[in-house]
């Protein structure tokens, strides 16, 4: 599925971002990416991301053909369709969410992840239109909502579109708060802008990866802006909990569990297996 | 009369000139019979210079520095305005402003950023950029409206959200995320203008509401067009192509069906002519808001909620 272009991690050996380590591709599988030597997370694809979540073969996918239109005929240094359509055949997926119903722990949830290899993970039109009717979704059925982010934020090719996307999407966690449908929202490497000022934000637990990156504006913005060095693991996930942003930073091995303890506590009864 | 010399575009330079020419005639010889040959001469200029804006041009206009402030429309639309002030948990941030006002009797909670106009006031409104504290009092101020059933009006004029230290360890995304959740609940009218610059996420934090509407040559963009031309024309000089691209004028914006209503400006711009731009603008908020008034809470939520699910354009193909 993955061209070797991609920066997915793929191949016989895996290099480190961080530590420059090399790792076996097995290895890296089995510490569900994370780096053996310092503990970094390697940003994960959807469908990666989906199947370390959730109950073996419970994904039942929705949605997938959900696909990007240009409705402002955006045309940059190439034109937004020639984009998209690279990310396409590099990612195999439509757009940078996939969505769909799966159980975990046996608890039944709708659930929706971005992807980052697709564009940053930005959120257009489509990638709105997915949270949105996945939030739905769990209205409709009454299951919890668990939304995984990691994007820069807001897809600029549509515009003031675009900008949209965070209201609308904000709009459905308005109504899971208003029906009192339990929102847990994971961000995972990085979340930032348009997607973590919407309703990345918004959980009702708001969980995060260890030492993802987490902010409104990105740490390169700030300096410009203010022309000063930024404190040492500023907006890191760490940083942002400490802060009162979020509740649970968990490393990978343990986001799974997390989740269905909370599920487990939120429902109020012992998983329907 | 602000000082209209000072930091206009260039494209309004030929007017600000034959202006000053007529300034001057009208202290030394106000009977001159040039002075009326002149002023219609100005305001054909204004017409032809006026009809064909450029997209980049008006997002010069919008960020004009005599362009009427939030405070002037609450100074010069409503009566007896009261700021109230603080989000009540860490400060008063003095780049959002807002509090009860009369609109004719009828009591509204009117709710703007601020931009300043001296290079002092300019430091005090923080250029109009909110830290959290603003988003969480404006939010506040909308509870207290609420609660006694005032209509929420809010005036939107902003480069966006400030991107500093502070504001990250006081949650700028948390802060903007809860107000796009909490005013998509309000069970009272709101209605936001964009007076001047609509700046992203900065922007849309007092930017859901019943009713959209955008002043004639106001701009609302996702991002600015230096960010939009630095980030994919890896070119921060093509500002002006980014702005043609990006559809970010009031005329866009109605036709992709995210605004609803476009305020008409005099010829010039707002900061030609004040009081007409006040009445304008006036006339059209009462009407919205006496629309808005027989609607239920229930029914607001509910239209509200269809406005914005729908925005956006993607394909559907059932494979
Ligand atoms: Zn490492």
């Amino acid at each position: 599925m993955n061209s070797k272009k991609n920066n997915v991690p793929h191949g016989l050996f895996k290099r480190c971002p961080k530590c420059d380590y090399s790792i076996y591709s097995k290895e890296l599988q089995l510490s569900l990416w994370v780096c053996p030597k310092c503990d970094y997370h390697f940003r994960l694809p959807a469908r990666r991301r989906i199947k370390m979540l959730i109950d073996e073969g419970t994904f039942k996918e929705y949605d997938s053909d959900i696909s990007t239109s240009d409705p402002l005929g955006f045309k940059d240094i190439k034109t937004y369709p020639e984009k998209v359509s690279e990310y396409v055949k590099k990612s195999g997926l439509n757009e940078a969410a996939v969505s769909g119903t799966a159980k975990i722990g046996g608890y039944d949830v709708s659930l929706c992840v971005l992807d980052f290899y697709f564009m940053g993970g930005s959120m257009g039109s489509a990638v709105g239109e997915k949270v949105c009717r996945a939030g739905e979704r769990a209205l409709r059925k009454k299951i919890p909502f668990i939304a995984v982010s990691a994007s820069g934020g807001a897809r600029m090719q549509e515009g003031i579109l675009s900008l949209m996307q965070m209201a609308k999407t904000s709009a459905v966690i308005a109504k899971l708060d208003k029906e009192k449908i339990p929102y847990f929202s994971v961000m995972c490497d990085p979340t930032t802008g348009g997607v973590s000022a919407s309703f990345a934000m918004l959980g009702d637990v708001n969980i995060a990866e260890s030492r993802a990156l987490i902010a409104f504006a990105g740490p390169r913005v700030i300096k410009q802006t203010i022309k000063q060095d930024l404190p040492p693991d500023f907006q890191s996930a760490e940083f942002v909990r400490d802060h009162g942003m979020i509740d649970i930073v968990v490393d990978r091995e343990d986001l799974r569990g997390e989740l269905i303890r909370l599920l487990r506590l939120f429902s109020g009864k012992p998983a329907n297996k | 009369m602000p000082d209209l010399k000072r930091a206009f575009p260039h494209f309004e330079e030929p007017i600000v000139k034959i202006q000053d020419k007529i300034d001057r005639l009208l202290d030394s010889d106000p009977g001159s019979p040039i002075v009326t040959k002149l002023q219609k001469e100005r305001d054909k200029l204004v017409k032809k210079i006026f009809s064909s804006l450029t997209p980049w041009q008006k997002v010069q206009l919008a960020r004009h520095p005599m362009r009427p402030y939030a405070m002037d429309y609450i100074e010069s639309v409503f009566d007896d305005f009261v700021e109230l002030r603080g989000d009540r948990n860490f400060a008063d941030d003095r780049a959002i402003m807002g509090g009860p006002a009369s609109l004719d009797g009828t009591t509204v909670m009117v709710i703007g950023t601020q931009k300043g106009r001296t290079a002092e006031e300019s430091v005090e409104r923080n250029f109009g950029m909110p830290h959290p504290e603003g988003y969480r009092k404006a939010l506040r101020l909308m509870k207290i409206a609420e609660k006694f059933s005032f209509p929420v009006v809010t005036l939107i004029d902003t480069p966006g959200a400030y991107p500093g230290i502070g504001a990250e360890e006081r949650g700028q995304a948390e802060a903007i995320a809860k107000n796009l959740r909490d005013m998509m609940e309000m069970k009272i009218p709101v209605i936001v203008t964009i007076t001047g610059e609509g700046g992203s996420g900065g922007a849309l934090g007092l930017g859901v509401g019943d009713k959209i509407l955008m002043l004639e040559n106001s701009v609302y963009f996702v991002c600015t067009p230096e960010a939009c031309s630095a980030i994919l024309w890896r070119d921060a000089s093509k500002a002006t192509v980014a702005a043609g691209t990006m559809r970010l004028t009031a005329a866009d914006l109605l036709e992709l069906d995210v605004i609803d209503d476009v305020v008409p400006e005099p010829p010039g711009g707002a900061h030609w002519n004040r009081q007409d731009m006040y009445d304008t603008y006036k006339k059209r908020l009462k009407h919205h808001l006496g629309a808005l008034k027989r609607t239920s809470s229930e029914n607001l939520f509910i239209k509200r909620y269809e406005k914005f699910r729908k925005m956006g354009v993607f394909e559907n193909t059932k494979k």
